[in-house]
């Protein structure tokens, strides 16, 4: 029984370890599954969703004679087929299902159509004849603001004396700057997949971050308890928020056409529809006005901020909230003013997108430091470094959190050091004066963003871990796996907290049944809240396998080691598997559940004030970019980035999602805009024409790292801090470094809008350039 | 007889045999759907992000063997006859990962792994076929794939280091290959429906006077968009893959002959060796999987105002060579646009041949598009020019652009302003004033009008500036 000195058991810690993705093997073969992957039940029908062609209109008849006697059509589902609410919208219920009596958006759902196949159904849904008595559309948001256009009422939050500081200042900046929207363009569309089950209960799979939602709306359209309704997704073909509350909208449809044909239902999108249909990123238009000293030191800013939000509320209140949070990024701002609208157009109602109008927010600080740094002839570092927050002062930011954990003058002493900026800098400026078509450019960014859900409520996360007497477990818990690597990195905690190889721990697809109530797995919180509660739920089992053994041994707790796959009990020792088969045989438990609420936090939203993050993670990049100034391409030429995981769980997961939210931001902010033509109608709506990165927009030489022996400073799970959306907001850089490029003696401060396509660039060169 | 009918490919190993196939039945539709081999993914069936890439092996010729990703998501099916198609189900079919595979997870090259299986297949076809790719080959290679995870470093370098391990053993593909020949064409035909792929141009000929009303396919890399996003009934296919010699690439004393039925990846090398100032332009035209698909000749068959091979071509004087029955006639690329998608081609007529004249040595030809992005994106403007110089006079000049009016089409005006003027900075700004004479162009989610004729404009200034510093690299090529 007794294991030998070098244990064939032995095993490294989990935490901590760069492992692989726990789907790595299953993704590189083709064999992981995703939601239109699974096994197709008998007699399932296929769905397509019939889309409102203009953006506002009363709805008059719609005639679906052709599209039922369409080949393949089994049924069709309009809104008076909802038996329940005919809503999908998650705060406010202002989202329906499908449209009645008035369209909002060029997009809307009006009806489903089941067929036998994928191709009949879409086929079918064209043979729809629709009238509509068109309504004057608001397609922007600064006409919706002329019109006071809203889908929530308008916020303010004031500190110190903005009007007096701006009055008081000897220098002074005012701009209005515009940054676009954005497609979350996840690889795989929206599908779910509803299957009849025995006494009215519905299964539905899901590609959706929040099963819990999905199952509570899905109750509420079809008439059922929650308890009725079981919501699974093992795994998602990227997300980036664009699965949080828009998966809603899908299994509903699928929901609804179950009931009413009896059988089981799916609904793919195609791309078109998905990205006709869905939300993205907000589009905002921000009015800055600040005041400065010779410094560049801020003495007062007033911000006006006004987000396209679309037809319906969706998750905008929040997502604009955390654009006011987020509009500091890591500066002090004493004396501040900031004005959100939150506008209602008549476009697809935007919604959550990695960053959550913190990028946003932090696109108009960013454009404001650059400003003042050359309105006053300044390197931009300077005037970034003269307004970060203090350790010990001038570190209560706007919404009255004192900032604890402030990091980001060690991590650009760090960057600048190893990024050599200084002397990039010099030569770049001796490379422009002798170079007059192309121009380089380089510019570094801080990001310091807040962790938390700013509802405080969603902070808390459940786990339910199984252990078999075979010694194997099952990890079941309430976040989502999008990509993003939270399944592994809460299975190497598991594997620690029973000093088990991963490979004895199977995680389980999240299922609203295994785990209920769970928030989305959203701002960046899995890991942290999930990791928690996973290690709770193990640790249960374990101080029940500790107490037991050290009974059963008659040794003294503080006796019981765990290690190795095995359990020391005083001079016995045994492996892991034994010990459970022995807890077993003695009626111990092996199952638990555990359970976590993120400590610290408050937040009164009527104030705008108290503690809404547990903590902050911080980051810096340099880009350095060279700009052809007759034709406004641009490529990256380098990316250092140093970036704060705290004490990392997974450097290899980490190192993902800095690396692919640097990309991805850049994306944003360069090739990727979002056009509606003067008809309301979506125009970028497919890979043809709306323009993520590809492999060789990768600079050149890119140079990552993960900031070390940082722990964090608040009890996180093993110290690690979230990674999943701060680093979007690295890309800042890079859009700041083209800017660099194009400004000039004659055009210091080129008026330049995000994404900066080559349009956009010869725009903000002007004219005379030539 | 039943051989006529009957679809025959290479699928691991084997010899499938399909009858009765719907003729715009997509390759992913049937390994989704009907093989229930689920690893090759749909993401926007359109040829645009690659989680549908698997590779085809074919004899080329009848002999060379040729080992190419495509996208499944547009090819239809019968287009298969012939070829072997190697899916990710078909890497590791005992469990052992190809090496590709391999690299993939040891450099954490998949995160939500969507992408991963098409990725995979492109490391695969690079692997297949360049021993020791440079970054920018490997750039080149995955440029059909789109990944929204890991931001690609982690897969550029499975790229570099999937050479590292032993390589499989490689399948005596030619063997199987050569038994799936045929004698006689394939003519499918499914609910009233028909697909021909003729196997010699009389034969073509014959069927396209025949049904003069029939969808003529290629490559099928806007024809498959045709079935999978406007949902079209295509009730006569005729599939010009199959034609013998319809694909050589052949260099005669005065010009490169180009069959219609040479895919890019086969045409534009020897274009562009004799012409190295469109090589990116070439470059930067779709991705691998759409030029290892689309043809030269559907690219000016189908006569979109915004391909980009045409203003290239048509500087060069390239001359068509249709056919119609027994009758052949040529035709200057500059004349064969008539309108918006309306050619010169008469009912019964097809596209035969592509003559690209040989290059005199003094002339200086460059192509330029002008796009959001790099890699894979449709132009905003296409620009082309031809020059040559007596002295600082230019002897020679003629430009043409994509992207500005209903056609692909010449420059006349520009054109009158350059030809025997001083070659210098007054002439190209008299020759911007023409230029806007030349276009009216139109807004769009590309770009807006005033823009599109400014950065057109401006791609001209860049050509003179081209010619006068040869160190001028465009900013794709800075630093590499």
């Amino acid at each position: 029984m007794a294991a030998s000195a070098k244990s064939p058991g032995h095993r490294d810690a989990a935490v901590g370890a760069p492992l692989p993705h726990d789907s790595a093997h299953l993704h590189v073969t083709g064999r992981a599954s995703y939601t239109d992957d699974l096994p197709e039940p008998r007699g399932l029908l296929h769905l397509a969703v019939g889309m409102s062609s203009v953006p506002h209109a009363r709805l008059g008849a719609i005639d679906l004679s052709e599209v039922r006697s369409s080949p393949g059509v089994v049924d069709v589902c309009v809104a008076a087929d909802v038996a329940g609410e005919n809503n999908c919208g998650p705060i406010v219920h202002d989202d329906p299902i499908f449209a009645v009596d008035e369209v909002l958006y060029a997009g809307q759902s009006l009806f489903a159509v089941a067929a036998v196949t994928v191709d009949a159904a879409r086929k079918a849904v064209r043979r729809a004849k629709v009238e509509y008595d068109e309504l004057e559309a608001i397609l922007d948001p600064l006409s919706a603001v002329e019109k006071k256009s809203f889908v929530l009422p308008s916020e303010t939050l004031v500190r110190g004396d903005p009007d007096a500081a701006l009055a008081a200042a000897p220098h002074r900046v005012s701009r209005r700057v515009y940054v676009g929207g954005q497609d979350q363009f996840y690889l795989e569309g929206h599908v779910a997949m509803a299957i009849p089950q025995d006494d009215n209960g519905l299964l539905i799979y899901s590609s959706t971050q929040h099963p819990d939602e999905v199952q509570a709306l899905v109750a509420h359209a079809t008439k059922r308890r929650s308890s009725d309704v079981t919501v699974i997704c093992r795994r998602m073909g990227g997300a980036f928020g664009g699965k949080e509350s828009q998966a809603a909208l899908i299994a509903c449809v699928a929901a609804v056409a179950s009931d009413k044909t009896g059988q089981p239902c799916k609904l793919r999108l195609d791309r078109d529809d998905d990205m006709i249909m869905t939300g993205k990123r907000h589009d905002f238009v921000i009015d800055y006005d600040v005041g400065f000293d010779d410094t560049g030191r801020i003495l007062g800013i007033d911000f006006e901020m006004a987000s396209r939000c679309g037809m319906s509320a969706d998750l905008s209140g929040p997502v604009n909230d955390r654009a006011m949070f987020s509009c500091d990024n890591a500066y002090f701002l004493e004396n501040v003013r900031i004005l959100s609208h939150r506008c209602k157009t008549n476009t697809v109602s935007n919604t959550a997108f990695r960053g959550f109008g913190g990028p946003q927010g932090m696109f108009g600080i960013e454009y404001a430091i650059e400003d003042i740094a050359r309105h006053l002839g300044k390197d931009p570092l300077l005037v970034r470094r003269r307004n970060f927050y203090g350790k010990t002062e001038r570190n209560v930011t706007q919404y009255l959190q004192t900032v604890e954990d402030n990091i980001i003058d060690d991590i650009f002493d760090q960057l600048l050091a190893s990024s050599d900026y200084e002397s990039r800098r010099a030569e770049i400026q001796a490379f422009n004066r002798n170079s007059n078509i192309l121009k380089r450019g380089i510019a570094i960014t801080p990001v310091k963003f807040g962790i938390s859900f700013t509802n405080t409520l969603l902070n808390q996360a459940g786990a339910l871990v199984h252990v078999y007497k075979d010694g194997t477990v099952q990890l079941n818990h309430g976040g989502t796996e999008m990509g993003q690597g939270l399944y592994i990195k809460v299975a190497q905690v598991v594997a620690d907290e029973f000093q088990i190889d991963l490979d004895r721990i199977r995680i389980m697809a999240t299922d609203t049944s295994k785990v209920p109530n769970a928030s989305a797995t959203a701002a960046s919180s899995g890991a942290d809240m999930n990791g928690m509660a996973a290690k709770k739920a193990a640790g249960k089992i374990r101080a029940r396998m500790t107490e037991f053994a050290a009974s059963h041994f008659s040794v003294p707790e503080a006796d019981i080691e765990w290690k190795n796959n095995g359990v020391r009990a005083g001079d016995t020792e045994l492996s892991f598997t034994e010990l459970v088969q022995l807890a077993w045989a003695n009626r111990v438990p092996l199952s638990a559940t555990g359970f976590y609420k993120t400590p610290k936090i408050n937040y009164d939203r009527s104030t705008f004030s108290g503690r809404p993050f547990f903590y902050f993670a911080y980051g810096a990049a340099v880009t350095e970019v060279i700009v052809d100034t007759l034709t406004g391409e641009n490529r990256t030429l380098r990316v250092d980035i140093l970036h704060d995981c705290g004490a990392s769980l997974n450097p290899a997961v980490d190192l993902g999602q800095i690396e692919g939210g640097y990309v991805q931001g850049v994306g944003w902010l360069t090739t990727e805009e979002l056009v509606w033509n003067d008809r309301g109608q979506l125009a970028t709506h497919a890979p043809s024409t709306y323009k993520i990165p590809t492999c060789s927009d990768l600079a050149p030489d890119f140079r990552v790292e993960i900031m070390q022996s940082v722990a964090n400073t608040e009890d996180t799970i093993y110290r690690s801090k979230a990674v999943g959306e701060p680093p979007l907001m690295l890309a800042l850089s890079a859009f700041h470094a083209i800017r660099d490029a194009i400004a000039s003696d004659r055009n210091p401060m080129p008026d330049l809008r995000a994404p900066a396509t080559p349009e956009s660039i010869l725009n903000a060169l002007g004219t005379d350039t030539a | 007889m039943t051989d006529r009918n009957t679809v025959r490919f290479v699928l691991d190993g084997e010899i499938v045999e399909i009858r009765d196939v719907d003729p715009t039945r997509t390759v992913l539709q049937y390994l989704r759907e009907d093989l229930g081999r689920k690893g090759s993914k749909e993401g926007c069936a359109e040829g645009d992000c690659g989680a549908c890439t698997v590779v085809i092996a074919e004899l080329v010729d009848g002999e060379r063997l040729g080992v190419r990703a495509i996208n499944s998501c547009i090819q239809f099916l019968p287009t298969l006859d012939g070829k072997e198609l190697i899916t990710i189900e078909s890497l590791s079919p005992n469990e052992a990962l190809h090496p590709a595979q391999d690299a993939m997870i040891r450099n954490h090259g998949s995160q939500c792994g969507f992408c991963t299986p098409g990725f995979v297949m492109s490391l695969y076809a690079l692997y297949e076929t360049n021993k020791n790719p440079g970054r920018r080959d490997i750039d080149d290679a995955l440029a059909g794939n789109l990944c929204r995870c890991t931001g690609y470093r982690p897969i550029i370098e499975a790229a570099t280091q999937m050479y590292a391990a032993q390589s499989p053993a490689s399948s005596d593909r030619s063997r199987l290959l050569s038994k799936l020949k045929r004698k006689t064409s394939l003519q499918v035909e499914h609910n009233g429906r028909h697909f021909f792929a003729p196997l010699d141009a009389d034969e073509l000929a014959g069927l396209v006077k025949r049904y003069p009303d029939a969808t003529i396919l290629a490559g099928g890399t806007d024809i498959g968009l045709w079935v999978t996003k406007q949902h079209r009934e295509l009730d006569i296919v005729i599939y010009t893959g199959r034609v013998a010699g319809l694909q050589a690439v052949d260099v005669t004393d005065s010009h490169i002959d180009i069959g219609a039925a040479a895919t890019l990846s086969d045409a534009v090398p020897t274009i562009v060796k004799h012409y190295p100032g469109l090589d990116e332009m070439f470059r930067r035209f779709a991705s691998p999987p759409i030029r290892n698909a689309g043809t030269l000749g559907g690219n000016i068959a189908n006569g979109s105002p915004i391909g980009d091979s045409m203003a290239a071509l048509m500087v060069l004087d390239t001359t068509l060579v249709l056919r119609c029955g027994d009758a052949e006639r040529e035709v200057p690329l500059r004349d064969f646009y008539h309108d918006y998608m309306v050619n010169d081609l008469q009912s019964g007529e097809i596209l035969l041949r592509i003559k690209v004249p040989l290059p005199k040595s003094d002339v200086v030809v460059r192509s330029h598009k002008w796009s959001k992005r790099f890699d894979q994106d449709i132009s905003a403007v296409c620009t082309a020019y031809r020059l040559q110089l007596d002295g600082s006079v230019v002897a020679s000049f003629s430009m043409a652009c994509g992207g500005l009016a209903a056609t692909v089409r010449p420059a006349p005006n520009t054109e009158a302003a350059i030809n025997g003027q001083e070659w210098n900075e007054a002439t190209i700004e008299s020759a911007c004033k023409a230029l806007a004479t030349d276009f009216s162009p139109i807004t769009d989610m590309r770009a807006s009008a005033d823009i599109r004729l400014r950065a057109t404009q401006n791609l001209l200034r860049r050509f003179f500036a081209e010619t006068v510093d040869d160190r001028l690299v465009t900013v794709y090529n800075y630093g590499r």
